[in-house]
């Protein structure tokens, strides 16, 4: 089954974790990720500035070692990253920010590509909340 | 066929980004031509009072951008009676053209769409 898999909440609410093991565990049964959409706090899953600490699960850390072991098409939403300070180098030149927390894996676009994902997918499961 | 999208709206106007960025993934979805509808439930029935005056909470008014919503081609709205009942929110008074809907129609919404997104 082809999944597209939205991600609401930040790195430290028990939801994103949960997204997670949902996407390695769709991986694990020979499913298809077409897409991870990163929106609203769920670009906070995606910052690469998250310091946790040592003894407890990184969940930004694995999100990022996920996407980049699979080579999994990864967006963050570019509007909800704006507003909440997530941005890569391109648009912290653009708006003259000093911090990039943003770097790869992620590609900033824009709402089309949940749109695009939702279309393509057999399944659109979400995560938000706590 | 495109697939079918509901977005129910959860949070009032004055809750933070939510009830914005709710709206948003309508307004990118009828820019495609997709078959959206839009939900406002719990507190999201709040967007839909008439006469707000954001600007006293220094908030941008919503209410201009949902009227946006047929022009984007998002033509299915809808509201959950039983949210506008508990809130004291009389279903004539509403600034939006919206179909109330009691519990039991709810579901049956749901159920009609091939894919929901809650914010």
């Amino acid at each position: 089954m082809k999944f597209a898999i939205a991600v609401f909440s930040p790195g430290h609410a028990p939801s994103s974790r949960r997204a997670l093991l949902f996407a390695q565990a769709a991986l694990a049964g020979g499913h298809e990720i077409v897409r991870l959409f990163f929106y609203q706090d769920g670009v906070h899953s995606a910052s690469g500035n998250i310091v946790t600490p040592q003894d407890e699960f990184d969940v930004p850390a694995h999100w990022r070692a996920f996407v980049t072991e699979h080579a999994l098409d990864a967006v963050v939403c570019i509007a909800a990253a704006l507003r909440r300070g997530v941005l890569n180098e391109e648009e912290a030149a653009r708006y003259q920010r000093n911090a990039v927390n943003l770097p790869a894996p992620w590609d900033l676009s824009g709402l089309g590509q949940l749109h695009e994902a939702a279309q393509t997918a057999d399944r659109l499961v979400c995560f938000g909340g706590d | 066929m495109a697939k079918s999208l509901l977005i129910i709206s959860r949070q009032a106007p004055w809750a933070g980004p939510s009830a914005r960025e709710a709206l948003d993934i309508a307004l990118a979805g009828g820019a495609f031509d997709l078959p959206l509808g839009m939900l406002f439930l719990d507190d999201g029935v709040f967007q839909l009072a008439p006469g707000q005056q954001p600007g006293q909470v220094q908030q941008k008014n919503l209410a201009a951008n949902l009227q946006a919503l047929p022009m984007f081609g998002v033509e299915e709205l809808f509201a959950a009676g039983s949210s506008l009942q508990e809130r004291g929110l009389p279903a004539d008074s509403l600034s939006l053209p919206v179909k109330v809907l009691d519990d039991a129609a709810l579901a049956a919404l749901i159920e009609r769409f091939d894919q929901v997104v809650t914010l």
